[in-house]
């Protein structure tokens, strides 16, 4: 039965080339449209370590003043203040654990002829590499004594490797970074995970290219390098000793393996807070610990422009759709005397409904194809935006079967009123009429 | 022309109507929205930075180590060397560069009267006629206007010129000559009054707040180095830079020149709004595609029930309908459709309006943009229709003769 289905749906499709052309183009542009947006919208709100993410958690405290303190209510602040990242990294009460901020990193190229450059730095604590399952290409991390020590050593990425080293295994050798000397302990595999999701409250970007450099903490903070975001809740005295002034610009990452260890250390943390308001250094016991998932969507990662864009999209499918809707229901009201026919030779409403859902698949299908083809065009055009994600806007598989999900989708729901209307039609009238 | 026909022929079709209708609704909702969003953006594009963007370049050499005196006396005798170049001048930051010099201001040394979040422009002689800003009020600073730092950041006492916009927020109404603002210590006075003067990075505090500049005449110094402002002879910018570029490496080869920073102001424009105008572009892609399709789907069905009324459009024409009656029907169907989906479609604008609101600091859509979205749709609609109208008034008297 099916095969005839089709083979009627064809020729039906056939006769009216001009029109089944217009419904598969406008099918084709809404779904096009709808596909660019999603992958985008997929690829920015994307997990950035998939299996690793959910055991990774972002404590916060809050410095806010007492005043307007609401308890339960308050949102606690982004970064936290050096004593408190090194007392919670300190206190070992997570499987893994690393305080670390970003700064601008001056290279010094060891060859002649060549400028010096700054670069993207991190720095960080010893667990970072392990704690975010980072892969090294050469050699490996710093250990927490190397931290305490101050010690001058340095990750690479591998782009800076291959600039600085021509790709060799450059572990033991130094780097000259803000005029000091940094012996290279690792070199880093590709490491960029999107979003970038250890950069958010630290005043980095959200997308893009990995960072090129890691340092110990207290090694780069000895070399003179500042943190990219700085917030300072009440009077400085002196700018340059930012570990021991009221202000805020660390993030900490915790690895918690289960929801009982979570439970601890979320009670470790009130626990903390409570007491640095005894002490007097906090004013506002609140605290939070969420998940990274969690915090990408608080700190609402994706940008706006990206959401609005998407909705435009769904809009415009939905005005593609009632398009095909009008435009099979008018092919279909148009064919009442075939049906007619039909009916009175004895095929069922349910067979009418059937053939003519199967027209409104075959549009579908088109349309999906063509409008994958328009999808690639829409990413082309928009991996040449001028946005940090711009070339991550890639088709995978899974958006591609999504592609011909949405277009079968809307297909048959434009064409379930017109074949629902020509499976009313009574044999009859229409043979009387001829 | 007689209506009462034509409404009783959709009656019979009112499905069809209702579907063509529910289209206009939806593409007059995005129309007016869409076109919205574009204006908005636009308008934030518009922005008067008050100097000669044409003429002007920043060059930023970044250096910890190395000592800013020496820093400054090599960079600007060095690129004043170059041919082309009508001035050098050191200065902390310029329109569409990075912040430098925000900071909140008060109107008494108490700091009680908080007077709002202002960006300083620390600059060295020669900048003000370089930047080419242009006076309401006050003289032009003299040599003596140009104070050293002697803590950090700014001159602890001195004359500034500030903006028209900042005068008439912070002395609403008084002239502002003479009148005095602080800074934590830093104790300002007003010599003079700009016409325009924009921050850097447009105005955080919304578009009322971006033209909030102060203009603090600073003598070079420890504080005060890295950043110069090339003013280039008319139509050489772009070369001058590039040796400018070239020649700042050369002159101070300790320091990091910043490739980004280190552009023209009207480059540093257009990457300041690049993102605003790649949206503006979609959604103006939007609006082309969705005419399209829309317009696209008039043709398709007006086609149809052209071709399905062929019979009785030969009767009428047998009993005497001219070309133009019938040709007339077809657009006044049309703009009766239209118009349904327009009515519909002005409160699905007006509903879109508000869910976009909530989720995005947008503005209430203005109403003149329904009849321009309605004139719009009619207009479309009436293009759409006009090729099958034509056929029908095409179809000869003839045709109500034959049987089928």
């Amino acid at each position: 039965m099916f095969g005839y289905y089709l083979d009627l749906a064809l020729r039906s499709l056939k006769r009216n080339k001009a029109l089944t052309a217009l419904m598969v183009l406008a099918l084709a542009l809404g779904i096009g449209a709808t596909i660019t947006t999603l992958t985008t919208l997929r690829v920015l709100a994307g997990d950035p370590l998939p299996g690793r993410s959910a055991r990774l958690f972002y404590p916060q405290l809050d410095h806010g003043p007492r005043e307007g303190y609401v308890p339960g209510q308050s949102e606690p602040d982004m970064t936290m203040a050096y004593p408190d990242a090194m007392n919670l990294v300190h206190a070992r009460r997570a499987t893994r654990q690393a305080a670390m901020a970003l700064a601008q990193a001056k290279i010094v190229p060891q060859r002649a002829n060549e400028h010096p450059y700054f670069t993207n730095g991190v720095m960080t604590t010893a667990d970072f590499f392990a704690l975010f399952g980072v892969p090294f290409k050469y050699g490996g991390g710093w250990t927490a004594d190397d931290d305490e020590r101050r010690a001058p050593l340095a990750v690479i990425a591998e782009d800076l490797n291959d600039k600085l080293f021509d790709g060799a295994d450059s572990v033991g050798r130094t780097v000259r970074i803000n005029d000091r000397d940094f012996r290279v302990v690792g070199v880093l595999k590709h490491w960029a995970p999107q979003p970038r999701f250890y950069t958010q409250g630290l005043g980095g970007r959200s997308y893009g290219d990995g960072d090129a450099v890691f340092l110990p903490l207290q090694s780069a903070r000895a070399a003179r390098m500042g943190p990219q975001d700085l917030e300072c809740y009440s009077n400085l005295t002196d700018i340059n000793h930012i570990e021991t002034e009221p202000c805020e610009w660390l993030g900490v990452w915790v690895e918690l393996d289960d929801a009982a260890a979570v439970a601890s250390y979320k009670a470790f943390l009130d626990g903390y807070a409570r007491q640095q308001v005894a002490l007097g250094r906090l004013q506002r016991p609140s605290t939070a610990l969420r998940d990274m998932m969690a915090w990408l969507r608080h700190v609402q990662v994706v940008p706006d422009d990206v959401r609005m864009q998407t909705y435009l999209a769904f809009g415009f499918l939905l005005i593609c759709v009632v398009n095909t809707v009008g435009l099979l229901l008018a092919k279909c009201l148009r064919r009442s005397r075939e049906i007619g026919v039909r009916r009175a030779l004895g095929a069922t409403r349910r067979a009418i409904f059937g053939q003519f859902m199967v027209e409104a698949a075959i549009v579908g299908l088109a349309g999906g194809v063509l409008g994958l083809l328009l999808a690639e065009l829409g990413l082309w055009g928009v991996r040449h935006q001028p946005a940090e994600y711009a070339s991550l806007a890639r088709l995978d598989l899974g958006m591609f079967a999504l592609t011909f999900a949405v277009a079968f989708v809307s297909s048959l729901l434009a064409g379930l009123l017109p074949a629902w209307r020509a499976s009313l039609v009574a044999p009859a009238p229409q043979l009387k009429a001829a | 022309m007689q209506i009462r026909p034509i409404l009783a022929a959709l009656r019979k079709h009112r499905l069809a109507t209702l579907l063509i209708a529910l289209e206009i609704a939806l593409a007059c909702a995005v129309l007016c929205n869409a076109c919205f969003l574009i204006a908005t953006r636009m308008s934030a594009m518009d922005i008067r930075s008050g100097v000669d963007e044409a003429a002007l370049a920043q060059v930023k050499l970044d250096c910890d180590d190395c000592n800013a005196n020496d820093l400054n006396a090599r960079v600007l005798s060095g690129l004043g060397k170059i041919p082309g170049v009508r001035s050098v001048s050191v200065i902390n930051t310029v329109p569409f560069g990075d912040h430098a010099g925000t900071a909140g201001i008060s109107l008494d040394p108490a700091g009680q009267h908080f007077g709002g979040v202002v960006d300083f422009y620390v600059a060295g002689p020669g900048s003000f006629e370089a930047l080419g800003l242009k006076r309401v009020a006050g003289a032009p600073p003299g040599p003596d206007d140009y104070r050293r730092i002697d803590t950090t950041f700014l001159p602890a006492d001195a004359s500034v010129w500030v903006t028209r916009a900042l005068a008439e927020h912070l002395w609403p109404g008084a002239d502002p000559l003479g009148k005095e603002f602080w800074m934590d210590k830093f104790h300002f006075r007003v010599a003079g009054v700009l016409a325009h003067f924009a921050r850097p990075g447009g105005g955080e505090g919304g578009p009322s707040t971006r033209e909030w500049s102060v203009f603090v005449p600073t003598l070079p110094g420890k504080d005060l180095s890295g950043v110069y402002l090339l003013r280039a002879e008319p139509g050489q910018l772009p070369r001058v830079l590039r040796d400018a570029r070239a020649a700042a490496v050369k002159l101070a080869p300790e320091a990091v020149l910043d490739q980004q920073a280190s552009r023209t102001i009207g480059e540093l424009r257009d990457r300041y709004f690049e993102s605003d105008r790649a949206m503006a572009g979609i959604l103006l892609g939007v609006i082309v595609a969705l005419l399209l399709v829309t317009a696209l789907g008039i043709v398709g069905l007006a086609s149809f029930w052209v071709a399905q009324r062929r019979k009785q459009i030969g009767v009428r024409r047998a009993l005497g309908a001219t070309r133009g009656d019938i040709l007339r029907y077809f657009q006044t169907e049309n703009f009766l459709i239209v118009s349904l989906g327009i009515a519909l479609g002005m409160l699905l604008a007006y509903a879109l309006n508000l869910t976009l609101m909530e989720f995005y600091e947008l503005p209430r859509l203005p109403l003149s943009y329904l009849p321009v979205g309605a004139a719009a749709l009619w207009a479309l609609g009436q293009l759409a229709v006009l090729a099958p109208a034509l056929r029908a008034a095409a179809v000869p008297p003839v045709v109500a003769t034959r049987s089928v």
